[in-house]
């Protein structure tokens, strides 16, 4: 007698079965499919250790590593003693040592605002993008430059070295975001005024160099303002960064705005919402989602920049360690010292770099 | 609940005169002459391309027009934004692909025009948005993103989402087109309730049961123009133009 049987249960998952197994079959598919594709692997590979060997054994190790002198410097690698020993002039400038912690704090305070806002999984992001763009600068400003409740006032011109760098692209990106939101909108613009006012604007810093613009800043600007108002250096080059970058930020915000469906405005006018309304509740959100990766982007490039302040006398981390050159003491270890600062530059760019991927790829997907 | 759209005063509610629309050289609405009064429900229909969606964009005017006018609720449109604004208040809207916001939920969808444009207190607004909602069937989705909705769910929402603005009149832009078969009923009969409500109504639409059942008047547009309008029965059954008549050929089949 045969039953009919009816199998309900599921099947258990299996995973996919896999294509080839092991490091020979991997190198085989990878490296070696063909006699081209074997010598080039061959050369690449021969070129990165021709490469790298003499590096590493450079910078690792025959380097040295302790010490407080160029005595210490005596096995013929790279002698990272001298980055050690003027390690605190490089992050903090010519700022009083006993008034670093106000540097520190600083740090620390924007270390917490960026994880609270990079980290998906920590709430309230409105109320921390509020905090981090109203209330911290206000914070910073009072904490890096003192002057008031009972703090001494540190003067622009000790500030130097990573701390100065993070100040000018910090400041540079925050201020440049809404001046570029409403040059990008300006030049959506109905009103022809306001349209060519701010295409002009955009073409024009576009289209010089920062090089220029920071020159400008500095020599042209105090032209423009009363001679009573002496204007702190910093502030000037601040001033430059920012128009100069909002410019770049507008056509982010653009690229931003024409990527929102136009049926969006559309309804949100049929609601009876004014202009504002509009960009303020449907269209901006919307696009800002859209323009992270963008903005981290200019963030990355206005970054390494930044260095380009040394030629108005600024003393950021490229100008400090140039500076620290020159002295008697740590003669012959420029090598040293641009690797010191090409690696700093290395780990926040690559930091944004790999977070501005990982977000393309989060709004790629999630929806 | 749309009382306060019931014939309170004998004002039409939308009246154009001589109203004509270029696109560039592109002549798309031609000495257009419609009235329509409180409480009057008309469906619009026609070839693609002959004009149907800039007809009823140009009464809140998403479009613009170039010649002629439109008084909608008593107020002539001028270009004056204000003017505009306070005759999108009385103007609900649904268009063919929903256009709801998608980082906004369901909730805030609807009770987002009735806080920031009426000034409603926010659990005002939305003790408002939950009621719409429920009476289009989806309150249990409130809490959702449009995105976790099917295209039936959203247009109900959409359709909600102008109801809260307590609009005199709706105009619909094919509504249905965009939507899988099983799904236009759910929204028609949403639409049949409005309008047996006394809402009144504008549809662009080419669902001709829906037309039968609830329309006063039907019109039928081609190149710009109205060729015809009439009561449903005696459009449906003797039509009077031949490019109607092709029309309706086409359209209900054979
Ligand atoms: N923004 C525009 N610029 C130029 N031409 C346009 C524009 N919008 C619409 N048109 C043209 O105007 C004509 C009428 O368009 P409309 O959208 O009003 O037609 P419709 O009757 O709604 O058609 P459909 O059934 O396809 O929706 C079409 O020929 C279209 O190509
Ligand atoms: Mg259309």
């Amino acid at each position: 007698m045969s039953k009919l049987t009816l199998n309900t249960t599921p099947v258990d998952a299996r995973p996919a079965p896999k294509r080839s197994i092991g490091a020979i079959a991997w190198l085989r598919a990878n490296l070696f499919q063909g006699p081209i594709n074997s010598v080039l692997s061959l050369l690449a590979i021969w070129a990165l250790i021709a490469g790298l060997t003499p590096l590493i054994q450079w910078a690792i190790i025959d380097a040295d590593w302790i010490g407080t002198s160029r005595e210490a410097c005596s096995s013929g690698g790279a002698c990272w003693v001298f980055i050690s020993a003027r390690f605190e002039q490089f992050i903090y400038g010519f700022y009083p040592s006993e008034l670093r912690w106000r540097v520190n704090l600083t740090f620390v305070l924007f270390a917490v605002m960026i994880a609270w806002l990079a980290l998906p999984r920590l709430p309230a992001k409105k109320l921390a993008a509020v905090l981090t763009l109203v209330i911290f600068p206000i914070v910073a400003f009072y904490l890096l430059h003192g002057g008031s409740f009972g703090m001494p006032a540190v003067p622009t011109h000790r500030w130097g070295g990573l701390m100065l760098t993070l100040v000018l692209a910090v400041v540079g990106i925050v201020a440049a975001l809404p001046i570029g939101v409403v040059l990008a909108l300006g030049r959506q613009s109905k009103m022809p005024i306001v349209k060519s006012i701010s295409v002009v604007f955009i073409e024009f810093w576009r289209g010089v160099p920062l090089i220029t613009v920071l020159f400008m800043a500095s020599v042209m600007l105090p032209l423009f303002v009363p001679t009573e108002v002496d204007m702190d250096k910093l502030v000037r080059a601040l001033i430059g960064i920012t128009l100069f970058q909002s410019a770049y930020m507008a056509e982010v915000v653009r690229g931003g705005l024409q990527a929102i469906p136009k049926g969006q405005e559309e309804a949100a006018a049929a609601l009876g919402m004014g202009y504002w309304k509009r960009m303020g509740l449907i269209v901006l959100p919307q696009a800002l989602k859209m323009m992270i990766p963008g903005i981290v982007n200019t963030f990355i490039a206005l970054f390494k920049d930044t260095s380009l302040v040394l030629i108005i006398g600024l003393f950021d981390l490229l100008a400090i360690v140039q500076a620290a050159l020159a002295d008697a003491d740590w003669l012959g270890y420029s090598i040293e010292g641009y690797v010191f600062v090409a690696f700093v530059f290395w780990i926040f760019c690559f930091g944004m770099s790999r977070y501005s991927q990982y977000l393309e790829r989060k709004l790629h997907t999630g929806h | 609940m749309t009382s306060q759209t019931a014939k309170a005063d004998d004002t039409p509610m939308i009246e154009m005169r001589g109203l004509n629309k270029w696109y560039g050289d592109f002549h798309v609405l031609r000495d257009i002459d419609l009235t329509v009064q409180r409480g009057e429900r008309i469906v619009i229909c026609g070839p693609s391309g002959s004009g149907k969606s800039t007809l009823i964009r140009c009464i809140n005017h998403l479009e613009e027009h170039q010649q002629g006018e439109i008084v909608v609720g008593g107020i002539p449109m001028t270009q004056d934004v204000k003017r505009i604004e306070q005759i999108r208040h009385h103007v609900g809207m649904v268009f063919q692909h929903f256009n709801l916001f998608p980082h906004l939920s369901v909730l805030e969808n609807c009770s987002l025009a009735p806080i920031w444009v009426q000034k409603k207190p926010r659990r005002e607004a939305e003790a408002l948005a939950m009621q719409y909602l429920e009476r289009v069937r989806i309150a249990e989705q409130a809490h959702k993103f449009p995105g976790q909705l099917s295209g039936g769910q959203q247009q109900r929402v959409a359709i909600a989402r102008s109801l809260c603005m307590h609009p005199e009149v709706m105009l619909f832009d094919e509504p249905t087109s965009a939507l899988d078969p099983e799904m236009i009923k759910e929204v028609l009969d949403v639409m049949v309730e409005l309008a047996e409500e006394g809402m009144t109504m504008l549809c662009v639409t080419h669902e001709m049961g829906f037309a039968k059942t609830v329309a006063d008047r039907v019109i039928f547009m081609d190149q710009g123009q109205i060729i015809e309008e009439n009561a449903p029965e005696p459009f449906f059954n003797d039509p009077q133009s031949e490019r109607t008549k092709l029309f309706l050929s086409q359209i209900l089949g054979h």
